[in-house]
């Protein structure tokens, strides 16, 4: 969903400009809380890994590919603020350096697919994950959810910012069609990239997962390495 | 598995796809540049400001093999984004409470 430079007119940009930097603002305020001296130097991992998968388009239709956002991913393993900042730096690296996503659409891009995003895909997935009982075809489930959802919520707030900002005089509900249609198929392609990394994370450590640590059985915290202090 | 040997994976996972992988991966306009085409959506779109820049569009300027050029550029963009995020997050970090003790006595001093 990277919008180019002229798709949402100057003022509407300016506007999601000033939405996008209070939204970094909070986060980088909540993020102290789920960021350590273990967890940063992950997190920063989570972002680069985001930066590799978006690389990746998938084809969703004939002549029609598809990519990761990523928002919910990183929001599960890193938890929504950090995740969401994972995001924001990945859309300035892709902006400034890649000529990928506008730079005067930075503030629509960073808000669609760094707050929404980060923000549905954790409300989605602690959802998922309180409702049924803990377990591995429970966290994919969860994971698959959240990344489908974060994307058709990232689709509609486009549709939102081009519906009061649009630089060309199309039909909203042609628009609205067209752009969550098409990422329902892309959002299936982010539900299972998002349950296949989630699922091998939560396979190795699921104590660094910010979603699933506090509904981990306890016996599976007691045996959390003691080394871990050393590491 | 400890978690520096969960990093190391995830950067080698990471460089594998940007480095390699990508070149697999399909080169059709995505979801919204499609939508955007058959509806009209971009008359008005404008060429990206940085649009000459060094690795713009994921390949570096200079290298004249398409595969390498895409390989540098998704490698450095893995680099970039792993250094900047990280150096982030470090800053922003929740401190350890013997750290925020020196920082602490260094203000009052």
């Amino acid at each position: 969903v990277h919008v180019p430079d002229g798709f949402i007119d100057a003022p509407v940009s300016i506007a999601a400009g000033v939405v996008a930097a209070g939204g970094v603002a909070v986060c980088l305020r909540g993020a102290r809380r789920e960021l350590d001296d273990r967890i940063a130097p992950l997190a920063g991992l989570v972002a680069a890994f985001v930066f590799a998968a978006q690389m990746l388009n998938f084809p969703v239709a004939a002549g029609t590919s598809g990519h990761l956002l990523g928002g919910a991913l990183a929001a599960i393993l890193v938890g929504p603020y950090t995740g969401a900042l994972c995001i924001a730096m990945v859309l300035l690296v892709q902006s400034l350096l890649f000529a990928d996503g506008g730079v005067s659409a930075l503030g629509v891009n960073v808000t669609i697919m760094g707050l929404v995003a980060s923000l549905i895909g954790w409300l989605v997935v602690r959802a998922v994950l309180r409702t049924l009982p803990y377990g591995r075809r429970t966290v994919l489930a969860a994971s698959f959810t959240a990344g489908l959802v974060s994307v058709l919520a990232s689709s509609v707030t486009f549709v939102g910012f081009y519906a009061i900002g649009g630089t060309t005089d199309v039909a909203l509900d042609t628009v609205l069609g067209a752009v969550v249609g098409v990422h329902l198929l892309i959002g299936i392609g982010e539900g299972l990239i998002t349950a296949l990394t989630v699922g091998s994370v939560v396979a190795v450590r699921p104590d660094l997962v910010a979603a699933v640590r506090d509904r981990l059985p306890r016996p599976a915290l007691l045996d959390a390495p003691p080394t871990e202090a050393a590491a | 598995v400890s978690r520096r040997a969960l990093f190391l994976v995830g950067l080698v996972v990471a460089l594998v796809l940007a480095g390699g992988v990508s070149q697999f991966a399909s080169s059709d306009p995505d979801g919204l540049t499609k939508v955007a085409a058959d509806h009209g959506l971009d008359a008005k779109e404008r060429e990206h400001d940085l649009a000459d820049g060094p690795l713009s569009d994921y390949s570096a300027k200079g290298v004249d093999d398409d595969r390498l050029s895409g390989a540098v550029a998704g490698t450095a963009g893995v680099a970039l984004t792993l250094v900047l995020a990280g150096g982030l997050f470090l800053l922003i970090r929740r401190k350890p409470e013997s750290e925020r003790q020196d920082e602490q006595e260094t203000v009052d001093a």
